[in-house]
């Protein structure tokens, strides 16, 4: 069977093979090897990623790939359009940056291998691996293994300490994953029985409107939403993510809890697009409003610095969900849906960056403090000036203020919810604002406070690593300057939301 | 095609029974022996559907099955890791249950 | 095929589903346990009863087998701590309002059962059409190691990272050592007695069964399930301890599966112009070749993952 753009195809197929080989390699190394593995597989992967994005930005279509020539419904197809590539891009940039990073942390040992420095570079390839198939899955089986793959990865990075805490929360997210998962599956079923594929552009041909094909992706996006922690399913993510270490935390956030949110929307723009969906739209939002509002008022009364960024994440990720109830506006005028679309995406990525830029820097304060007690906070803004001002240009991005990615995103749900009549998301983004405002400062405050005497660090804080954590904070600034209306890029693979009009 | 369509009806009441059962049983053992009822029924469900889709000579449609095949294998090894972590929790705490004042 | 279900069948089914019950309600959950491994070997007949020969063994190795022997060894761990508390147990009005849940949600999946369309709509016909592309005459096989094969290639990589997974809650102290207690072999005991009959004949049968999944039901999963049992057999019954998980051969032999799928897959780009596609001529040499070490290294994954994390440091 004939198959499609094998060149381009090759980099798709490099972007899974290169980090899980590379997991595997580090494996069969040893503990001794694992951290050089990573470190070599991460700038080739980076590559790969910016070589597929410029592809995808020249062509101006969607990068297709056949696995093996068998074309679907027979086979598996892998696709990348503009917001995949986006996707990737971001996880290999957040991948080398958490890498340079947490190299001081997982050091490769001089003896014999420790448990984790194996598990950590292993896993760490592993999640990229697993989130770039996530990414570039055009098919719900594939997609179901890719999130299984994930799942894997991601628990037991939370559980790496040992401690009773960690194990308990590592317990709780792979059960909250798992049931994700199977309604999932069990989605993808109905699918099937109904339609005979489950390839995501064939399913979007054949689909119609009706009890099963509401059942199904019910089913899907129930168990994505656990997955993705939105309220009400958010209770596993703050323990899990402020008890794994910093590192492990940034990607957590970062990434791995948004690849259920990167479903959820291919399921519904792409499976589903022709589909009213009205109603359920406004359900998905009435959640992230809820988690948004939850989310920042929890993180307000936390005592600890971790489960502060960790509620603050609840919070950012109803931000995402916002975004369905303002793009699936088919009669309002596709310019608003356009917007909603990139704001929405860029949401996801500039939380990325200014989260994983937090934890990380909250993982330095706590190295050198002993302890992430915000009470016990005062002083450390002159001990570690660069590591706190990272922190702060990460809050401009949850704040949504300029110049930064947060600004932009939040800018254009907003602008998108006025001109769409649907002020009361407006009034959702900017109470989040607020409250963002808020705990941001309250944990500034304290650090910029001056100590009662004067502090001594229990480690001497490397300044490599804190200007990773600047400079991954500045990604997320970098963001703020994109220009303020629809991104081309990511129009690419939108057939229904078009700028201008329809395809 | 009677007995698809049966034993689908049965994966349905299996995915309602595991489900129950995950929500009602505190003990993580009791919710990990739940997921796997309802991945039983889901797995049963995938394969009335394959049944339904005998021909070319097939008794089922490959793919389904091929599927459920790849699906029971990764569900072990999602057991074996919450068995892992359970049993290891276990040994910290002198407690198996989800409780984080435990 | 018959019109209607079969006496047998509605049996069949009102048992799988009176064991399931057994498996929710019991108060110990030993009982429960067993009732579960009962309702995987039902699901067994089950399966073989919807025509599909390969999902039944793979049914009966690993979801009950495998499965029921990883959870018996936990329940009996376990042991004592089962009894929820009285704060932990739900309460009358959560549990009529779950059960009113779940039989919303079972009514609803039956509706969609009744529902589904007619004629199904069937890959079957396509499947057959292009398997002689593939030199197999199982079409489960064809699905699973060329037309899906990026599927199960992800498949291996998902039953490492569970182990490495299961492996990194090991305390850091006991790292690199054996997974598991010592199990020594008793001289008069009956259990050395017959593992030493059974794990030779076993493995043979394994072999058989891999062997022959590329023409008749079988297949890799079924028989690395057969080798795993074996493995683990001979480990809980004294013959063989664990390998320590730092031996760098049981690294390569857990690796070697995977790799090897992806070299030929990446291999593919030369021969066939495609990542995992084969030239029809070596078609069945090359699926063969990449069945053998993966069928060693899903052995392997899976016995280890019966065996557990390491609890005894190297010496």
């Amino acid at each position: 069977m004939p198959n499609s753009a094998t060149a381009g195809g090759f980099l798709l197929i490099l972007a899974i093979v290169l980090p899980v080989t590379g997991a595997l390699l580090s494996l069969v190394l040893g503990g001794r090897h694992a951290e050089r593995v990573a470190l070599l597989v991460m700038p080739a992967g980076l590559v790969v990623a910016v070589a597929i994005a410029s592809v995808v930005w020249r062509t101006h279509t969607v990068l297709e790939y056949s696995v093996g020539s068998w074309d679907p419904p027979l086979g598996v197809a892998f696709r990348a359009d503009g917001l995949s590539v986006v996707m990737i891009v971001t996880a290999a940039l957040l991948i080398c940056g958490i890498g340079a990073f947490a190299r001081a942390q997982f050091p490769t040992p001089r003896g014999q291998e420790t448990r984790t420095s194996l598990v950590f570079w292993t896993l760490l390839l592993a999640v990229w691996g697993a989130l770039n198939a996530v990414f570039i899955g055009g098919d719900l089986f594939k997609l179901y293994v890719a999130l299984e793959l994930l799942t894997f990865a991601a628990v037991p990075l939370v559980s790496l300490d040992g401690r009773a805490e960690t194990l308990t929360a590592a317990l709780r997210y792979l059960l909250f994953a798992l049931f994700g998962s199977i309604l999932y599956l069990l989605g993808a079923v109905l699918f099937y029985g109904a339609h005979g594929t489950l390839d995501i552009v064939l399913l979007s041909h054949r689909i119609h409107a009706g009890p099963v094909a509401w059942a199904a992706i019910s089913l899907m996006t129930a168990g994505l939403l656990a997955k993705a922690a939105l309220y009400p399913f958010h209770l596993w993510l703050p323990p899990a993510h402020a008890g794994a270490p910093a590192p492990a935390s940034a990607i957590l956030s970062g990434l791995v809890v948004k690849a259920p949110f990167f479903l959820v929307v291919r399921l519904w723009f792409d499976v589903m697009p022709r589909v009213p969906e009205r109603a359920a739209a406004q359900m998905l939002g009435t959640l992230g409003a809820a988690a948004i509002l939850f989310g920042s008022v929890v993180a307000l009364r936390q005592a600890r610095l971790k489960l502060l960024i960790a509620y603050s994440t609840v919070a950012q990720i109803g931000y995402l969900f916002l975004m369905f109830p303002l793009a699936v506006e088919p009669e309002t005028g596709h310019q608003w849906n356009t917007a909603a679309w990139t704001g929405g995406v860029l949401q996801a990525i500039s939380h990325a960056f200014a989260k994983a830029a937090m934890f990380m820097a909250a993982g330095l304060i706590a190295e050198a403090l002993g302890h992430d007690r915000i009470a016990g906070l005062a002083g450390i803004g002159r001990a570690l000036p660069i590591t706190v001002f990272a922190f702060g240009l990460g809050g401009l991005s949850l704040m949504g203020l300029p110049p930064s990615g947060g600004f932009v995103a939040k800018a254009m749900l907003l602008t998108a919810a006025v001109a769409e009549g649907q002020w009361w998301w407006a009034v959702v983004v900017l109470t989040g604002g607020v409250l963002a405002g808020g705990y941001v400062f309250l944990v500034l405050a304290r650090a910029l406070a001056d100590a009662s005497e004067p502090l001594t660090l229990l480690s001497p804080i490397s300044p490599s690593r804190q200007a990773v954590v600047v400079a991954l904070a500045l990604c997320a600034v970098l963001l703020g300057f994109i220009p303020l209306r629809p991104s081309e890029l990511l129009q690419i693979g939108r057939p229904d939301i078009a700028i201008g009009g329809p395809r | 095609m009677g007995e698809a369509t049966l034993y689908g009806l049965c994966g349905a009441a299996l995915v309602g029974l595991g489900l129950f059962g995950l929500i009602v049983h505190p003990q993580p053992l009791r919710k990990i022996l739940a997921f796997n009822l309802i991945g039983g029924g889901v797995f049963l469900l995938f394969g009335a559907i394959a049944r339904r889709g005998a021909a070319a000579g097939f008794g089922g449609d490959p793919v389904p099955q091929a599927l459920v095949i790849t699906g029971i294998v990764v569900a072990f090894s999602a057991t074996a890791l919450a068995v892992a972590l359970l049993l290891r929790l276990f040994q910290e705490t002198g407690q198996a249950t989800l409780h984080l004042d435990g | 095929m018959t019109d209607r279900p079969l006496a047998l069948d509605i049996g069949l089914a009102f048992l799988v589903l009176g064991v399931a019950v057994w498996t929710i309600a019991a108060r110990d959950t030993f009982a429960a346990v067993v009732g579960f491994v009962a309702f995987g070997l039902l699901l067994t007949l089950v399966w073989a009863r919807l025509a599909a020969p390969d999902v039944a063994p793979t049914e009966a190795a690993i979801g009950s087998g495998v499965t029921g022997g990883l959870l018996l060894g936990a329940s009996t761990r376990l042991h004592g701590t089962q009894t929820p508390a009285p704060g932990e147990k739900p309460g009358a009005i959560l549990r009529l309002a779950a059960a009113a849940l779940c039989t919303v949600v079972s009514a609803g999946l039956a509706a969609i059962v009744l529902l589904l369309p007619e004629p199904a709509p069937t890959l079957a016909p396509q499947a057959a059409t292009n398997i002689s592309a593939t030199g197999l005459g199982n079409p489960v096989t064809a699905v699973l190691m060329a037309y899906r094969a990026i599927d199960t290639l992800l498949e291996t990589v998902v039953l490492l990272l569970a182990l490495v997974g299961v492996w990194s809650l090991a305390p850091d102290r006991v790292w690199g050592g054996f997974p598991g207690p010592r199990h020594h072999a008793d001289p008069d005991g009956l259990l050395p007695f017959m593992a030493q009959l059974l794990v030779p004949v076993g493995l043979l049968v394994g072999i058989y069964i891999f062997w022959v999944g590329s023409v008749a039901p079988g297949g890799e999963f079924q028989g690395a399930t057969i080798l795993a049992a074996m493995w683990v057999l001979a480990m809980m019954a004294g013959l063989v301890d664990a390998p320590a998980v730092s031996r760098r051969w049981l690294r390569l032999l857990l690796v070697a599966g995977p790799a090897v799928f992806f070299a030929i897959g990446l291999a593919g780009f030369a021969m066939a112009g495609a990542f995992l596609a084969y030239p029809e001529a070596y078609a069945k040499l090359l699926i063969v070749t990449i069945e053998v070490p993966v069928t060693l290294s899903i052995a392997t994954m899976l016995a280890l993952l019966v065996a557990g994390p390491p609890e005894r440091a190297l010496r």
